[in-house]
C-alpha cells in the first residue's frame, strides 16, 4: 500500500517539476526543476520495479551500517572536489587569467567561491557530521537507528540539497547571505530533510539501551537543533516568484546583517564546533583507547558552549551601523567563550594521558592530536580578532581567511581524517588500513599546507590591513587598492601552494581508503559484515 | 519591536536567569557522588561495539534485564554480551 503513495507522490513531484520547469523564469530555476524532474521520475522507476519482489528485510539485531559507509564515500568525495575548487579559486585569485572569458559568468572567482565553501562545509562537513552521528549514535545508545528507512532519505534528500546548491551558484541563483546562499526552494527543501534528520537522530536517543545520553550525543543534538533554528530564522524570505529562483529578504538592513551574522557565527559555533566536538569526544577515546579525560569537564564545556556560543555573532559588525552595545556584548561573549574552548582542548589533549607512546605510532591519533591543537589554536585567535581594536585591523583582509582555514583546514578537515580512517576498516571489515605510510604522508602534507596557508595569509592580511590605514602627513592615504593587491601576490602563491598540498593529502586519503576496501586483508572473525 | 527590548533582555533579568541556570549545570555536574555515573558514562564508548544491546541473550544467561546486571555481567564474562571483551576492566589506570 505504502509503494502505492509513493508512487503518485513522485509522479505528482515529477509532474509538477516538469510544469516549472516549463514555465521557469531563470535558468537555475529551470535546471533545479529538471534534476527534481529526474530524480522523483527515477525513483518512481525504482519503486514501481520493487512492486510484489521480495524485500530486503535488516536485520533488527544489528547496527544500521549502510548509510554510514554512503557517507563515509560521500565526505571522501566531496572533500576531495571542495578542496579542488578552493585550489582552483586560490590560483585564480594569484592569477586572474584564470578567470577564463569562455567561463565568464559560470566559472570566475564570483560564482566558484560560494560553490568551494559550501562543498567544503556543506558536503564535506555535513557529510562527515551526518554519518558519524548515526554511527555514534548507535553505538552509544546501543540501539539501531529509529525510523527504519528515513536515515537514507536523510542522506539521499542531503546530497540532493548540496546538488542544488552548487549547481544553482554556478547559475546565479543566490540570496547572497554568506555560507547561507542557497534559495527559498532549496532552503525549504532543506528544512525538510533537516526535520528527518532530527527525528532519527532523537528517535535512536529515545530508543537507546545505555542509561546515560553520552556527551556526544549531547553535541551532535545542540548541532542539530541549533542548525535548524538559524536556518530557518536566516531564510526567512519571499518568493518574487512561484517559478522563479530570485527572493526577497523579510529583514532589511542592519536588522538583516545582524541576523546574517547571528546566523553565520553560530554555523560556526554549531556546525564546525559542536557537531565535530562530537566527533572527538567519541573517535579520540576509541582511537586512544582510554575513557575521555574528564566527563565533568565535557559536561561544563558543553554547557559553556552552548550558553555563550549563540551571543557572539555581533563581532562581525564591528564599526557599522550596529548598535555598540550590541558589538560589545558579542566581543565580551566572544571573549569569554575562549575559557570553554580551551577547557575542551584539554580535555580532549588529556585524553592521551598515559597513552603518548601512541603519537609515535599511530599517525591517525596524531592526527586527531593536530586537529584538537588547531581547534585550541584557532579558538585563541578568534576571541582575540573579535576585540574592536584587533578587528579595525583584521576585517576584511586576508588575516580572517588565514584564521577560518586553520579552523577548517585543521580542526575540521582532520578531525573528519582521523575519523574516516576510524570508520572504514570497521565498515567494510578490514584488519586494518591499507597503508599506514599513506597516512603519515597525508598527515605531513596536510599539516605542512595548513602552516603554508596560514602563515601567509597572516603575513598578507596585516599588511594590507597596516596599508589601508597608512597616511601620509596630510592625513591622505598612502596606498591605493590597487597597491595592496600588487603586494599580496607571492602570499598568494603560497596559499596556494599550501592548499595543493592539502589536496594532495586528501587524495592519498581517498586512495588509501579506497584500497583499504578492494585490498586490505579482511578481519578473521567469521562475523558477517552488519547489514544495511 | 526595536533593540531596546533585545537589550532589556540582554542586561536584566533574563542574563541573571540564563547565568543562574548555567551555575546550576555546573553544580549538577559537579555534585558529590556522581563520579561513578560519570565514570560509567565514560565508558560507554568501549561496549556495544559490534550489534545493539540484546536484552533476550543477556536476560537468558543472568536472568536479569541488562539496565540493572549489565556490570555485573561483563565481570562473570557472560560469551553473548554485547560487553562482552570490551569492557574497560574496572582497575584500568586513570
Amino acid at each position: 500500500m505504502l509503494d502505492y503513495v509513493k508512487l503518485i507522490v513522485l509522479g505528482l513531484v515529477a509532474l509538477l517539476a516538469a510544469i516549472a520547469a516549463n514555465y521557469a523564469r531563470d535558468l537555475a530555476y529551470m535546471v533545479h526543476a529538471i534534476i527534481i524532474m529526474l530524480v522523483s521520475g527515477g525513483l518512481f522507476l525504482w519503486v514501481l520495479r520493487g512492486i510484489d519482489e521480495d524485500r530486503f528485510v535488516p536485520d533488527p539485531k544489528a547496527y544500521m551500517d549502510g548509510v554510514v559507509r554512503y557517507g563515509v564515500i560521500a565526505t571522501t568525495f566531496w572533500g576531495v572536489v571542495g578542496f579542488l575548487v578552493g585550489v582552483f579559486i586560490a590560483c585564480q585569485l594569484a592569477f586572474p587569467v584564470l578567470n577564463f572569458d569562455w567561463a565568464e559568468g559560470y566559472a570566475n572567482f564570483g560564482r566558484l567561491r560560494p560553490l568551494h565553501t559550501s562543498a567544503v562545509i556543506f558536503a564535506f562537513g555535513g557529510n562527515a557530521l551526518l554519518c558519524t552521528s548515526f554511527y555514534v549514535v548507535q553505538r552509544t545508545s546501543a540501539a539501531r537507528l529509529w525510523g527504519g528507512n528515513l536515515a537514507w532519505f536523510v542522506f539521499w534528500g542531503y546530497n540532493l540539497f548540496i546538488v542544488l546548491a552548487a549547481t544553482g551558484y554556478l547559475l546565479g541563483a543566490t540570496q547572497s547571505k554568506e555560507y547561507a546562499e542557497p534559495e527559498w526552494y532549496v532552503d525549504i527543501w532543506l528544512t525538510i530533510v533537516w526535520v528527518a534528520y532530527l527525528a532519527v537522530f532523537l528517535g535512536t536517543i529515545i530508543k537507546r539501551k545505555e542509561p546515560h545520553i553520552y556527551v556526544a550525543n549531547w553535541f551532535y543534538l545542540a548541532f542539530i537543533v541549533t542548525i535548524a533554528m538559524l536556518h530557518i530564522v536566516n531564510n526567512l524570505s519571499l518568493p518574487v516568484s512561484i517559478f522563479g529562483s530570485h527572493s526577497v529578504q523579510v529583514f532589511a538592513g542592519v536588522q538583516d546583517a545582524m541576523t546574517q551574522w547571528w546566523y553565520g557565527h553560530n554555523a560556526v559555533g554549531f556546525f564546525l564546533t559542536a557537531g565535530f566536538l562530537g566527533m572527538m569526544y567519541y573517535f579520540v577515546p576509541k582511537q586512544a583507547e582510554r575513557p575521555v579525560y574528564s566527563y565533568k569537564l565535557s559536561i561544563i564545556h558543553f554547557w559553556a558552549l552552548i550558553f555563550l556560543y549563540i551571543w557572539a555573532g555581533p563581532h562581525h559588525l564591528h564599526y557599522t551601523a550596529l548598535p555598540d552595545w550590541a558589538a560589545t556584548l558579542g566581543m565580551v561573549f566572544s571573549v569569554i567563550l575562549w575559557m570553554p574552548s580551551w577547557g575542551g582542548m584539554i580535555n580532549g589533549l588529556m585524553t592521551l594521558s598515559g597513552a603518548w607512546d601512541k603519537l609515535r605510532t599511530d599517525p591517525v591519533i596524531r592526527m586527531m592530536v593536530v586537529s584538537i591543537g588547531f581547534y585550541g589554536m584557532s579558538t585563541f585567535e578568534g576571541p582575540m580578532m573579535s576585540i574592536r581594536a584587533v578587528n579595525s585591523l583584521s576585517h576584511y583582509t586576508d588575516w580572517t581567511i588565514g584564521h577560518v582555514h586553520s579552523g577548517a583546514l585543521g580542526w575540521n578537515g582532520m578531525i573528519t581524517f582521523g575519523a574516516l580512517y576510524f570508520l572504514t576498516p570497521r565498515l567494510w571489515n578490514r584488519e586494518r588500513l591499507y597503508s599506514l605510510s599513506a597516512v603519515s604522508w597525508h598527515f605531513w602534507l596536510a599539516t605542512i599546507g595548513i602552516v603554508l596557508y596560514a602563515a601567509s595569509m597572516w603575513v598578507t592580511g596585516i599588511m594590507e590591513g597596516l596599508m589601508w590605514r597608512e597616511v601620509d602627513a596630510n592625513g591622505f592615504l598612502v596606498n591605493s587598492f590597487a597597491d595592496t593587491v600588487a603586494a599580496k601576490f607571492p602570499m598568494y602563491v603560497v596559499r596556494a601552494l599550501g592548499g595543493g598540498l592539502y589536496l594532495t593529502g586528501g587524495l592519498i586519503m581517498a586512495w588509501n581508503l579506497w584500497m583499504t576496501v578492494r585490498r586490505a586483508p579482511a578481519k578473521a572473525e567469521t562475523a558477517a559484515l552488519a547489514n544495511a | 519591536m526595536d533593540y531596546h527590548i533585545l537589550r532589556e533582555i540582554a542586561d536584566s533579568w533574563v542574563l541573571l536567569a540564563l547565568t543562574l541556570f548555567f551555575i546550576g549545570c555546573i553544580g549538577w555536574a559537579l555534585r558529590p557522588g556522581s563520579r561513578a555515573i560519570h565514570d560509567d558514562a565514560s565508558t560507554m564508548v568501549f561496549r556495544n561495539e559490534k550489534a545493539p544491546a540484546q536484552p533476550a541473550a543477556h536476560e537468558a544467561a543472568h536472568g536479569t534485564a541488562p539496565a540493572v546486571a549489565r556490570d555485573a555481567g561483563c565481570d562473570r564474562g557472560c560469551p553473548d554480551c554485547a560487553c562482552n571483551g570490551t569492557d574497560i576492566p574496572k582497575d584500568m589506570p586513570k
